[in-house]
C-alpha cells in the first residue's frame, strides 16, 4: 500500500488512486459535520444556516454574540458550573475504584474473574436508556434521584470500565519479573507498587480517567432522567436547546467542547507514547 | 400611562429598605425565606417573574428559585413522592397534568375561596375563575389554545389563505408540508371534525374504533406531508426557517414569531383548542413553606396580577374579573387584547379540550395512534 | 498449621516436597495461591460493591417493577379476597359479598385517595377504568347497602362482567401484563391473545430497531473497513496523523454530532442550499433528509463510524504484509491476493467491530429523538416516553428488560468471538 511499484498496470495505478479519493471522501465525511458549525458559530444571525452575508465572506455577517451569550446566560453558565462540578468528582471515584479493581482483576488467579469482568463493564454495554430508567427508578426510591450525588454516583459508574480496560491493557505488557526483582531487592509490596508498578500504568490511569472525565462532561440521556433543573449539566442543557428554543449558541458551545476534545486527544497521544516508550516499545 | 404608574410604584417600593408590605396582602406568619418555583422556562416563564415574582419578592424579601421542569412535572414529582423528600414548593402546569397529579395525590386539594382572593366587587374567586376550576388540586392562571399559523408568502397558494382548520387537510389548494403535534389530542378532534362529525358528536364518535379509525384515515391524507412534532418551540422556528407552510402550535408562541420576530407569518383562530394551565401544590409540604405558597399564590392570582401577566405575552388570564384591565404588551406597546384566544373575534368555532374523556382513554388512543405513525 | 516432621537436612524423608518453612510444597503452593486470590478479591471487592449499588441493583429494580403489582391487592383487599371465590367465567356478576367488601375497600382507599391512583392503574388494563373510579369518588363512600345496586347507580359501567373480570385479573401481586404488552400480547377473558392489528406497535418497533441497527452497521463496514485498511498499511507516522480525524469525531460530543447533522440536513440546510446553489436540484424540490430514517441512519452512522474502524484497526494491524506478497508471488492478482489472504485474516475485526457498533445503535436514544422524525425512531425513544409522558413505568421496565435480554445475547456473542479482556480503546 505505500507506494505504488513502477512496474503497476494501468488497472492498478487506477484502483490505487481510486481508493485514495474514496478515502479521502470518508475522511471527509468524519470530519466535515465537525467543521461546518464553527464558522457557523460566528453566525450573526440567530439561524443554524449560512447567510448570503457569511458565505460573502463579508464581516458584518460574523460576530462572536453567540460566545458572549454562552458566557453571560445564567442558564448557560449555571449548566458549564454543574458540569464543571459534577465531571471531577466523578472521574476521581471511577478512577480510584477502577485502578484498584483493575489490578486486581490482572493477577494471575482470579476466581470468576470472566463473570466479574462482565459484571463491571456491563455499564459501557448495557443501553444508556436501560441505565437510565433503571438508575431513576432506584435511584428514586432511595432519595438520590434530581440531587447531585446522584447524577456524580451514576457517571462514576458509567465511567468505570473506561479505566478498567485502559488500566487492564498497560497490566497486559506488565513485565512481572520487575515486581519480583523489586522484592529480591528488599522493597515491600507497598513500596514495590508505588516505586515499580504505578510509574507503568500511570498512562493507562490517566487515560482511563480522561475517558470517565468525558463521559460525565459528555453523558445527556442519564442526566436528563437523574438530574433535575439545579443539576442541568452542560448537555442536558444543549439537548433542551435543541428542541426547545434552537440558537446558535449552541454551536458555540459545540465548537468550545471541539477545542477541549483535541486538547484532551492531544494529551491521551502524548500519554500513550510515553507509556509505550517505558514499556519498551516502538512509539506508535 | 398605567405602566408609568406600574413603574413609579414599583421603583418606590425599591426605594424602601425594609420588606414592604402592600396593604391587601396578608401578613405571612411562620413563612419559609424561599420559594422553588416550577415552571415552563422561555418567555411564558419571564412572564410569571415580570407579573408575579418580581414585584411579591420587592415586597416580602422572598428569595425565588425557578426550576425549567414543568414538562416532566408528574415524572418528576412521583419519583420524589416515592423518595419521600419534595424539593418543590409549587408547580406549573397544564390542566390534564393537574388532573392526573390530583388523581395520583401528588398533588393537594385547595379550596379556592379559602386562599384566593375576591375580585375586586367582592366575586369569590370560585365564581371568578368559574369552568377553569377542572380539578380540585387546580388554581388556574391563564387559558391558552393549541392553533395554527401559515407562511404568508407562499407562491404555490396563489394568494389563498387558509381560513378554517379544515384547509389543512387541503393539500391541492394548499400544497407543502405541514406540522402536527406527535400525540393524538386535538389532531383527532381536528380530523373528525373535517371529515363531517358534528361537534357535538366528537367524543360519542371517539369512544368507538371506528371513530379513532375514521381519523386515522383523514389524517392518513396529508401524512407524507406532514412533520410531527414533540416541543413547543418546533413549529414557530419550522415556520420561521420556512420548512413548513403551516402548523399547530400554542398561540402565544406564534404570537412571538408574528410580532416579535416579524416573520411573515399568520394566525389561523378556526377551532383552536382550549386549555388551562395554573398551579398546583405539591402534596406533603411543611408548614412554612406551604404557608409561603399560600401566601404568594394570594397575590399572584389576584385580579390585577393575572391582567399583568398578559402584557408579557399573549394568554387569557383565567379570571373573569382581569379581562378588562388586560392592556397593551410591555415592549411594543400593542393592545393585547385582540391576541388573546379569549377575544370574541378568535372564538368563532373552538374546542375546549375533554380532559376527563382524555384521561380515560389517551393511553389506548396513543397506543393505536403511535402504531398508525410509525408505520 | 503444618505438623509434618522434617530431617535435619530438608530433603524430602516422606516423598514429600517442602518449602523452607517445613510445610509441604503442595500445601504451600496452595495457601500462596488462596492469599493471591484473596488479596486480588479485596483489591476488587470496592469497585464490585460500587458498581452493585450504583448499577446492578437499579437494573434488578427496573427488571421487578416489570412484574410488580403489589398495588390492586394494597388498595382493595378484601375485595381481592372476596372475589377468590367468583368464577370469572360464569357470565355472572359478582354477589352482594363482594361489593360489600368493595365498598369497604372503597371507603378507605378515597381516604387514602388511592382510589383515583388504583383506577390509573387499571386503565392499563381497560380503558376507562380511571374515570370510572375518579367519576364514583365521593358518591360511592355514601353508599347504603344493598352496595351492588347503589355501585350500578352512579355508573353502570359497575355492572359490567368486564370491570370485574379486569379486576380479579389484576389481582395478584405479580404480573405478566407488561410483558404481554411489550409484545403487543394481552390477557382476555379468552386467554392471551394479540392485540388488534391497529394497535400493534412494540414488535414492529423492536423489528425496526434491530432492522436500523443491522443498515447501520453495515454503512458504518463499508465506510470503516477502506479506512481501517488504510491506516494499517500506511507507515506510521502518516497513518498517526490521519488517526486523528478518525479520533476527533469520537471525542466529540454525541449532541455536537447531532445538531451538525441537523444543521447539514434540513430542507434549509447546508447540503440542500448546495445542491440548488450549484443547480442540482431545483428549489421546489429540496431533498428530506431529516426527520425520517434517512436522517437516522446518516447521522448514527457517522457517530457510530469510529467503533468500527478501531478493533477493526487494531486487528489490520496485526496482519503480517508477507501472506500478502506470498500470495502475489505464487501468481494470484490484487483482488484474489486481497480476497482469499488478507479478507480473511481480517475477519475477527470485522466481527468485533460490526457486535460493537450493533449493541451501541440498538440502545440509541438521542439521536433518533432528534434527527429521527416519526420513521426513524428506535424502541429506545418510546422507552423514554413511558418513563417521562405516558408514566407507565411497568410497560416501560418490561421494554426495557426485553432490549437487555438482546444485548446480553449479543455481548455473549462478542465474549464469545472477540473475549471482553480485548476490548481496546483509542
Amino acid at each position: 500500500m505505500s507506494a505504488l511499484p513502477p512496474y503497476s498496470s494501468n488497472l492498478q495505478v487506477t484502483w490505487y488512486y481510486a481508493f485514495r479519493v474514496i478515502c479521502g471522501l470518508i475522511f471527509f465525511f468524519l470530519i466535515f459535520p465537525i467543521l461546518v458549525i464553527m464558522p457557523l458559530s460566528f453566525n450573526a444571525e440567530d439561524f443554524f444556516t449560512f447567510t448570503p452575508k457569511m458565505l460573502a465572506l463579508d464581516p458584518e455577517g460574523y460576530s462572536v454574540k453567540h460566545y458572549v451569550d454562552f458566557f453571560t446566560n445564567p442558564d448557560w453558565q449555571q449548566a458549564l458550573w454543574n458540569s464543571v462540578t459534577i465531571a471531577p468528582v466523578a472521574t476521581i471515584l471511577a478512577t480510584t475504584f477502577g485502578t484498584v479493581a483493575a489490578i486486581g482483576l490482572s493477577q494471575s488467579h482470579v476466581p470468576f474473574k470472566s463473570v466479574i469482568m462482565a459484571l463491571l463493564i456491563s455499564p459501557m454495554i448495557v443501553p444508556l436508556i436501560i441505565s437510565a430508567a433503571g438508575m431513576y427508578f432506584f435511584y428514586s426510591r432511595i432519595g438520590l434521584q434530581g440531587t447531585y450525588w446522584g447524577v456524580v454516583l451514576a457517571h462514576a459508574a458509567l465511567g468505570t470500565p473506561f479505566v478498567i480496560i485502559t488500566v487492564t491493557a498497560t497490566l497486559v505488557g506488565f513485565d512481572r519479573s520487575l515486581t519480583r526483582a523489586s522484592a529480591s531487592l528488599g522493597a515491600d509490596p507497598v513500596t514495590t507498587f508505588f516505586k515499580v508498578q504505578m510509574p507503568l500504568i500511570i498512562p493507562g490511569v490517566v487515560s482511563g480517567a480522561l475517558f470517565a472525565f468525558i463521559t460525565s462532561f459528555d453523558e445527556v440521556v442519564v442526566v436528563l432522567f437523574l438530574g433535575s433543573a439545579s443539576y442541568k449539566t452542560l448537555p442536558w442543557q444543549m439537548f433542551t436547546g435543541l428542541r426547545e428554543q434552537i440558537s446558535p449558541t449552541i454551536l458555540a458551545v459545540a465548537t468550545l467542547m471541539v477545542a477541549i476534545s483535541i486538547v484532551l486527544l492531544t494529551v491521551l497521544e502524548l500519554l500513550r507514547r510515553r507509556s509505550e516508550r517505558l514499556r519498551g516499545m516502538t512509539p506508535g | 400611562m398605567k405602566l408609568k404608574h406600574m413603574l413609579l410604584a414599583a421603583a418606590a417600593s425599591v426605594a424602601f429598605t425594609g420588606p414592604v408590605i402592600s396593604e391587601d396582602l396578608p401578613e405571612c406568619e411562620n413563612c419559609a425565606d424561599e420559594l422553588t418555583v416550577v415552571s415552563w422556562g422561555g418567555a411564558y416563564q419571564a412572564s410569571q417573574v415580570n407579573a408575579y415574582s418580581n414585584p411579591y419578592a420587592e415586597m416580602t424579601g422572598t428569595k425565588f428559585i425557578y426550576d425549567e421542569s414543568s414538562n416532566e412535572a408528574v415524572a418528576k414529582l412521583r419519583a420524589m413522592n416515592e423518595a419521600g423528600n419534595i424539593t418543590w414548593d409549587l408547580v406549573d402546569v397544564e390542566g390534564p397534568d393537574a388532573v392526573r397529579l390530583c388523581d395520583e395525590g401528588l398533588a393537594m386539594e385547595v379550596d379556592i375561596d379559602e386562599i384566593l382572593a375576591p375580585a375586586s366587587d367582592g366575586t369569590p374567586a370560585s365564581e371568578d375563575f368559574g369552568e377553569s376550576l377542572i380539578s380540585p388540586c387546580f388554581i388556574p392562571q391563564i387559558v391558552f389554545s393549541t392553533t395554527f399559523g401559515y407562511r404568508t408568502d407562499v407562491e404555490a397558494w396563489n394568494g389563498a389563505v387558509p381560513t378554517s382548520v379544515c384547509d389543512i387537510f387541503d393539500l391541492e389548494k394548499f400544497p407543502g408540508k405541514r406540522a402536527l403535534e406527535k400525540r393524538p389530542k386535538k389532531n383527532i378532534e381536528w380530523a373528525l371534525l373535517c371529515d363531517g362529525v358534528a361537534k357535538a358528536d366528537l367524543y360519542d364518535v371517539m369512544e368507538t374504533d371506528e371513530g379513532i379509525d375514521q381519523a386515522l384515515a383523514k389524517l392518513g391524507t396529508i401524512k407524507d406531508e406532514t412533520i410531527w412534532w414533540s416541543a413547543g418551540a418546533d413549529t414557530p422556528q419550522l415556520l420561521a426557517d420556512g420548512e413548513i407552510v403551516m402548523g399547530s402550535t400554542y398561540n402565544g408562541r406564534l404570537f412571538s414569531v408574528i410580532e416579535e420576530q416579524n416573520q411573515p407569518v399568520a394566525m389561523l383562530w378556526d377551532y383552536q383548542v382550549f386549555d388551562f394551565d395554573g398551579w398546583i401544590i405539591p402534596a406533603g409540604l411543611p408548614e412554612e413553606r406551604l404557608n409561603r405558597v399560600k401566601n404568594f399564590l394570594y397575590f399572584a392570582t389576584d385580579t390585577q396580577r393575572l391582567a399583568d401577566q398578559a402584557k408579557y405575552i399573549s394568554y387569557g388570564p383565567a379570571r373573569a374579573s382581569s379581562a378588562p384591565l388586560v392592556g397593551k404588551h410591555a415592549e411594543l406597546g400593542i393592545e393585547m387584547g385582540p391576541h388573546m384566544p379569549t377575544d370574541p373575534a378568535n372564538m368563532g368555532n373552538i374546542i375546549v379540550n375533554n380532559i376527563d374523556w382524555w384521561s380515560s382513554y389517551s393511553d389506548d388512543v396513543d397506543a393505536k395512534f403511535q402504531a398508525w405513525l410509525a408505520k | 498449621m503444618s505438623s509434618t516432621t522434617t530431617t535435619q537436612t530438608g530433603l524430602p524423608s516422606d516423598g514429600v516436597m517442602r518449602a523452607a518453612d517445613g510445610t509441604p510444597l503442595k500445601r504451600s503452593l496452595a495457601r500462596a495461591l488462596r492469599r493471591e486470590k484473596l488479596r486480588s478479591f479485596l483489591l476488587i471487592l470496592p469497585l464490585l460493591a460500587f458498581i452493585t449499588i450504583t448499577f446492578i441493583a437499579p437494573i434488578a429494580d427496573m427488571l421487578f417493577r416489570s412484574v410488580e403489582n403489589g398495588m390492586v391487592e394494597e388498595t382493595i383487599p378484601r375485595t381481592v379476597e372476596a372475589l377468590k371465590s367468583w368464577d370469572a367465567t360464569s357470565g355472572e356478576l359478582p354477589d352482594e359479598a363482594v361489593f360489600e367488601a368493595f365498598h369497604a375497600d372503597f371507603v378507605e382507599a378515597f381516604k387514602n385517595k388511592t382510589h383515583t391512583r388504583l383506577g390509573l392503574r387499571l386503565n392499563y388494563e381497560q380503558p376507562g377504568m380511571s374515570g370510572l373510579f375518579r367519576k364514583s369518588g365521593r358518591r360511592a363512600t355514601n353508599l347504603e347497602p344493598p352496595y351492588k345496586e347503589g355501585f350500578i347507580d352512579i355508573d353502570e359501567d359497575w355492572g359490567a362482567l368486564e370491570t370485574w373480570q379486569v379486576i380479579k385479573r389484576a389481582s395478584p401481586p405479580l404480573t405478566d401484563g407488561y410483558f404481554l404488552a411489550a409484545v403487543d400480547a394481552e390477557r382476555t377473558a379468552d386467554g392471551i391473545q394479540m392485540k388488534p392489528e391497529k394497535e400493534r406497535i412494540y414488535l414492529f418497533l423492536f423489528w425496526r430497531t434491530l432492522f436500523l441497527s443491522i443498515v447501520i452497521t453495515l454503512s458504518c463496514l463499508v465506510l470503516g473497513y477502506p479506512i481501517a485498511y488504510l491506516l494499517a498499511n500506511l507507515p506510521l507516522r502518516t497513518s498517526n496523523v490521519l488517526m486523528i480525524l478518525v479520533l476527533l469525531p469520537f471525542w466529540t460530543s454525541l449532541l455536537v454530532r447531532t445538531s451538525a447533522w441537523k444543521v447539514l440536513l434540513q430542507q434549509q440546510g447546508v447540503i440542500n442550499d448546495t445542491l440548488v446553489w450549484i443547480g442540482l436540484i431545483d428549489d421546489a424540490h429540496r431533498l428530506t433528509m431529516i426527520n425520517n430514517q434517512t436522517g437516522t441512519i446518516i447521522a448514527m452512522t457517522h457517530i457510530l463510524l469510529p467503533f468500527m474502524i478501531l478493533p477493526l484497526f487494531s486487528v489490520m494491524k496485526t496482519i503480517s504484509p508477507s501472506y500478502v506478497r506470498a500470495a502475489k508471488s505464487l501468481g494470484a492478482n490484487d483482488w484474489t491476493a486481497f480476497w482469499r489472504v488478507y479478507f480473511p485474516q481480517s475477519v475477527p475485526g470485522i466481527g468485533a467491530g460490526a457486535i460493537l457498533v450493533f449493541i451501541l445503535a440498538i440502545g440509541y436514544y438521542i439521536t433518533p429523538e432528534l434527527v429521527g422524525g416519526t420513521s426513524g425512531i428506535f424502541i429506545s425513544n418510546r422507552i423514554a416516553y413511558h418513563i417521562s409522558t405516558s408514566l407507565n413505568w411497568g410497560l416501560a421496565a418490561a421494554l426495557g428488560a426485553i432490549l437487555l435480554g438482546l444485548v446480553m445475547l449479543l455481548f455473549y456473542v462478542y465474549d464469545r468471538i472477540v473475549g471482553i479482556d480485548n476490548v481496546k480503546l483509542g
